[in-house]
């Protein structure tokens, strides 16, 4: 019996365990004496001992791990949407080669981020929700038309598309911002939850320059920003984007969260929102002349699990109880 | 970057310590000893950027002054061969960096009275901002430098409001970082991924070590977040 196995063992399914162990002296001291004195038999009793006051103090990582499992179902729900897209050659033939590469890569990111999250919680993991339980054309599993399916041509337009994966990109920032202050508790997972977090906005970021140069042009960084936002956004967001990519479905993502129960000093605006930690942008020294929309785009705004949920079950079809 | 390269583990610092403490007990004792903190025998012509979330902020703010001033140059000179959206890019994201710094400014000195860090002195001298690439090539820098900064600074954020703050500029920065990526390069807008599509993270001492070459004070962040 190894000690550092079991650790191990159970840092797969509570990543916090050093932290536990490491945070509380008593129990680090009385474990180094324990080496010495007792025997390889008697051990395991005694580590059980252990861990049992490690984790008589604090629920094991209930929170971290709720957190996570509404993370990898995000991550599953933009890990399918990228499998089935790339996997379609019509639509794929409607993509530059730089552009088919960029969404390559995404899907990529998105599926070790599936992979990434489910080794981290281990056996606490929710289930692979399957293929089955998303509908990105917006039917929610009834047979498409045009009258139910807002995104009726998800995967045969190119621009319909980029306009749902941006959709679910710029959501996914706004959720493990909003997810952060609630992983706190547990620094590792927080860090990976911020990497994680960066990288969903430069897709999100890709797909919006993608979208104002077209899907067929291999330079699209070199497109300026023209007509509405809504087909033409910048590649950050500004102001509430008009309501998104398609404003019926989309104008949530960009809209005001539910500040119930959100952490002290924690607000969940509107992305057109100028005011950060109770100041107001407009006001600052050397901004004179600054475009309101400058105040807005210099910064994301977080959003409540609650109302992510609302808006990730646009793709979700009737009768799943999955992001319910 | 232990950090990114095991993010599934506690720092693997935590971890040996862990694993030589249950060892034996005498060697305790020497890994005890040997983890309490060096005493301070920084320079003090050095500034340092102090501790608790002040310090972060103040962190933060060095490097949105580092930002602001290098964009403020390049929108007041731009280089003769930027495309028009390039030269667009520039002009915009001056302002977001500006709003950045002013912005941090005011939260310390509102909530931190009397801890703002001094005015810095960049000094961009590697940079030829006649030259587009190099211009490109230096902003890529920033950027990509500033989102693994704050990636790495979140955990040491104490005030929930504070990180969420930090959040909603690293995915601006990051947003920036992409498409300055696809200037230079269509395509690599995510490359800093690694393969758990994780983005860099570094600690604020790996940042300024960065960083330091253009800055003329000499910053000492190895106290941020304590």
């Amino acid at each position: 019996m190894n000690i550092f196995q079991i650790i191990s063992e159970i840092e797969k399914v509570d990543p916090e365990v050093y932290d536990r162990l490491d945070s509380r002296r008593s129990i680090f001291k009385h474990m180094t004496g324990l080496g010495q004195k007792l025997s390889a038999a008697a051990l395991p009793l005694a580590v059980g001992a252990i861990f049992n006051k490690a984790y008589a103090q604090t629920p094991v990582g209930a929170t971290v791990n709720d957190v996570l499992n509404f993370a990898l179902s995000l991550e599953y729900l933009e890990s399918y949407f990228y499998q089935r897209g790339q996997a379609t050659a019509a639509l794929q033939a409607g993509f530059s080669a730089t552009n088919k590469a960029a969404l390559d890569l995404i899907r990529t990111d998105e599926a070790n981020h599936v992979t990434f999250l489910r080794s981290v919680l281990g056996t606490a993991a929710i289930a692979d929700p399957g293929a089955a339980t998303f509908d990105f054309t917006g039917a929610k599993g009834a047979t498409p038309t045009a009258a139910n399916a807002p995104f009726l041509d998800v995967f045969t337009n190119p621009l319909t598309y980029l306009a749902v994966a941006q959709s679910l990109e710029d959501t996914g920032v706004r959720a493990y911002k909003g997810g952060a202050p609630l992983l706190m508790s547990n620094k590792t997972v927080l860090t990976a939850a911020l990497n994680i977090h960066s990288v969903e906005a430069r897709h999100a970021s890709r797909l919006r320059t993608m979208r104002r140069g077209g899907p067929l042009n291999n330079t699209a960084s070199q497109s300026p920003q023209s007509g509405t936002l809504n087909a033409s956004p910048k590649s950050w967001i500004s102001g509430t984007d008009n309501g998104g990519a398609s404003p019926a479905q989309t104008a949530g993502i960009y809209g005001a969260g539910n500040n119930t129960g959100a952490p002290t000093g924690v607000t969940f605006d509107a992305e057109s929102n100028t005011t950060q930690g109770g100041a107001a942008l407009t006001g600052l020294p050397n901004t004179t002349g600054f475009p309101a929309a400058a105040f807005s785009e210099a910064f994301d705004e977080a959003l409540d699990v609650t109302t992510v949920k609302a808006i990730a079950r646009t793709f979700v079809v009737n009768g799943s109880t999955f992001l319910a | 970057m232990a950090d990114n390269l095991q993010p599934l583990h506690v720092p693997i610092k935590r971890r040996s310590f862990f694993m030589y403490a249950g060892a034996t007990a005498g060697a305790t004792a020497l890994v005890l000893a040997g983890c309490s903190k060096d005493s301070d025998t920084t320079p003090s012509s050095t500034i340092s950027l102090g501790t608790g979330d002040a310090s972060v902020l103040n962190y933060a703010y060095a490097l949105e002054q580092l930002e602001a001033a290098f964009y403020a140059q390049v929108a007041k000179a731009p280089a003769a061969d930027f495309s028009a959206t390039e030269l667009l890019y520039f002009q915009e994201v001056a302002k977001h960096e500006a709003i950045h710094r002013d912005f941090l400014k005011a939260a310390i000195n509102r909530d931190a009275p009397g801890k703002l860090l001094q005015d810095l002195t960049p000094n961009f001298t590697t940079v030829d901002f006649t030259k587009r690439k190099s211009v490109l090539d230096a902003a890529q820098a920033f950027e990509d430098l500033g989102v693994s900064a704050y990636n790495g600074a979140g955990k040491l954020i104490k005030n929930a409001a504070y990180l969420v703050i930090a959040g909603q500029i690293v995915s601006v920065e990051a947003r920036h970082a992409s498409i300055i990526r696809d200037f230079v390069s269509p395509g690599t807008f995510s490359d800093t991924a690694d393969a758990n599509g994780l983005d860099l993270s570094r600690t604020p001492v790996e940042v300024l070590t960065i960083a330091q070459q253009y800055i003329t004070e000499k910053l000492d962040g190895s106290t941020v977040g304590q």
